[in-house]
């Protein structure tokens, strides 16, 4: 048996998404640059994925481009919005402390390169306010990057508000959405953001494949040069196949939006619930402002990557924001960004559902992190040190 | 290929020599809950043989896996022997480690030493310093 709760790292590909994309890994296989029929075939698909995909956001077709992915657009946004402010002499670039490494990485490239960064704290609730940005922005600010949904502890940013700082300031404001499309609603218009990074393989989709929203008027720059493909902003043959998987996967994420909102938001709270019944735990993120799949705890006492092999013994698959787990010495930096100390940063969990998980399933987790984490804190010396009152607890 | 080889599983879900000894004749400790690793252990200690330890691990899978690795290698050894104990003797126990979890098993050479150097104090047991380096660098786990 698998229980499968770590949907915000990769989800499972739709019936729906791996049918639109059979034909075109075997009969469809044309370049859509082509001019004969067999490549005609394959850029009328691409067409159709794009209007689909810019209707699933609430966009114009021409305003989508199709990456590689989440982190590419990610990089082709900043580096657009770095490009454009630098003709202007703006060089200072907004963004936030626990953004996505797609992001961050990006950002310190830039500030080798001479621009300067702000990075806005986040509140111990995981979130950051339209006062913060507004306060943060300069006359020589070029961008506002700030993400839509967390990725670790699922927190739902006020980007709409942000935007509006934003378009008061005349500043560009990109949003990294990859967490929420497909998630909760999103659309850039009623966002009002300028730019947005989507990855198909979040919602169901296939791994590979992406987007960037960039509103019309905007000239983006392109990351990678060569053929004149997405209207020269994003060179090399079309992925066919991973964009229309991704398209048809959108389409029925948005299509069933409310249906497994309200399903995932009802076993995520009864996971909510449950794992707070363990003493010394402590939730990560705001308990309303979040995404309808994610639930982040802290364990005191005990590290995460222990945590996470024994789950997986028992058959859940989840993960965890210890540094065990990141292959470095810290802990996670969205974990530290909302003040959680080294301590407990290490014994965290996440686990990222999706619409298909059941209470029954909940449940079954519940147990199985329950007896997981006595197991561990029964031969931690942390615990014992915590239990004795030789150290202070720094939960509740 | 796995993360961690059989014997690092095996060590991890059953680990020997788990728990406290309370009269114990020695106790070391190493690590710190800021990097992420802690390991605790307790020597039973009879005319210069350990009889029995115990041992306590905060920490990953490899750093329990290390820690009772580490246990089962010094249990009824005279203290001569533990005192020459390396991380690479527990790492080829175990069938290897990854190389970022290198550091649990030096974790694991560092908390005998620990436990050992406790013992000659509290006996007034001469000793070289050199023997016993200072705190545990966690940027400095490599393989000796």
């Amino acid at each position: 048996m698998t229980i499968y709760a770590d949907n915000a790292a990769t989800t499972r590909l739709s019936d729906a998404a791996l049918q639109a994309m059979i034909p075109f890994l075997t009969d469809n296989y044309g370049n859509p640059s082509s001019l004969h029929s067999v490549g005609q075939r394959a850029n009328e698909a691409l067409t159709a994925a794009r209007e689909s995909v810019a209707g699933s956001l609430g966009a114009q077709p021409r305003e989508i481009t199709f990456t590689s992915g989440g982190s590419e657009a990610d990089n082709q946004a900043i580096m657009t919005a770095a490009a454009l402010g630098a003709k202007k002499g703006k060089k200072h670039i907004v963004s936030t402390a626990f953004e996505h490494h797609a992001v961050l990485h990006t950002l310190n490239k830039l500030q080798k390169q001479g621009y300067e960064i702000t990075l806005l704290d986040v509140h111990e609730n995981g979130m950051v306010t339209p006062e913060q940005v507004a306060e943060a922005i300069r006359e020589d600010t070029c961008l506002v990057t700030v993400m839509t949904a967390n990725n670790e502890i699922g927190t739902i940013q006020p980007i709409k508000e942000i935007a509006a700082v934003c378009r008061e300031k005349k500043v560009l404001c990109h949003t990294d959405a990859v967490q929420a499309v497909g998630h909760i609603p999103v659309d850039v218009k009623d966002l009002g953001v300028d730019m947005l990074s989507l990855s198909g393989h979040k919602f169901h989709g296939p791994k590979g494949v992406g987007a960037l929203y960039c509103r019309r008027g905007i000239l983006l720059s392109s990351l990678i040069e060569g053929g004149a493909q997405e209207r020269g902003k994003r060179a090399g043959t079309e992925n066919i196949a991973g964009i229309v998987g991704m398209a048809a996967a959108l389409e029925e994420s948005v299509r069933n939006l409310a249906d497994n909102m309200a399903k995932m938001q009802r076993v995520r709270d009864r996971l909510i619930e449950g794992l707070g019944e363990i003493e010394h735990s402590v939730l990560n993120g705001d308990r309303a402002q979040r995404l309808p799949g994610n639930v982040n705890y802290c364990f005191e006492g005990i590290e995460g990557e222990s945590i996470l092999l024994l789950l997986d013994d028992k058959g859940v698959c989840a993960s965890s924001g210890s540094a065990c787990t990141s292959g470095s010495l810290d802990p996670s930096h969205v974990l530290l960004a909302i003040g959680r100390p080294h301590e407990i940063a290490h014994g965290s969990l996440r686990l990222s559902i999706d619409e298909t998980m059941t209470l029954n399933d909940a449940d079954y987790i519940i147990r199985s992190v329950k007896e997981t984490v006595a197991l561990l804190r029964g031969m931690s010396p942390v615990w014992r040190d915590l239990v004795s009152g030789k150290k202070e607890f720094i939960t509740k | 290929m796995a993360l961690y080889s059989e014997k690092v599983m095996d060590h991890f879900r059953n680990p020997r020599n788990v728990g406290v000894i309370e009269d114990a004749d020695a106790v070391g400790e190493v690590g710190n809950a800021k990097c992420g690793d802690i390991m605790k252990i307790y020597l039973k200690i009879d005319n210069d043989v350990i009889t029995d330890v115990k041992f306590e691990t905060f920490g990953c899978g490899s750093a329990i896996a290390s820690a009772s690795m580490a246990t089962e290698l010094i249990k009824g050894k005279p203290l001569s022997e533990a005192l020459e104990l390396t991380n690479r003797a527990v790492v080829e126990a175990l069938d290897g480690l990854p190389t970022h979890k290198i550091h649990c098993s030096v974790l694991a050479e560092e908390v005998i030493k620990a436990a050992l150097k406790d013992y000659y104090d509290r006996n007034g047991i001469a000793y070289d310093p050199a023997m016993f380096p200072d705190d545990h660098d966690c940027e400095n786990c490599e393989l000796h």
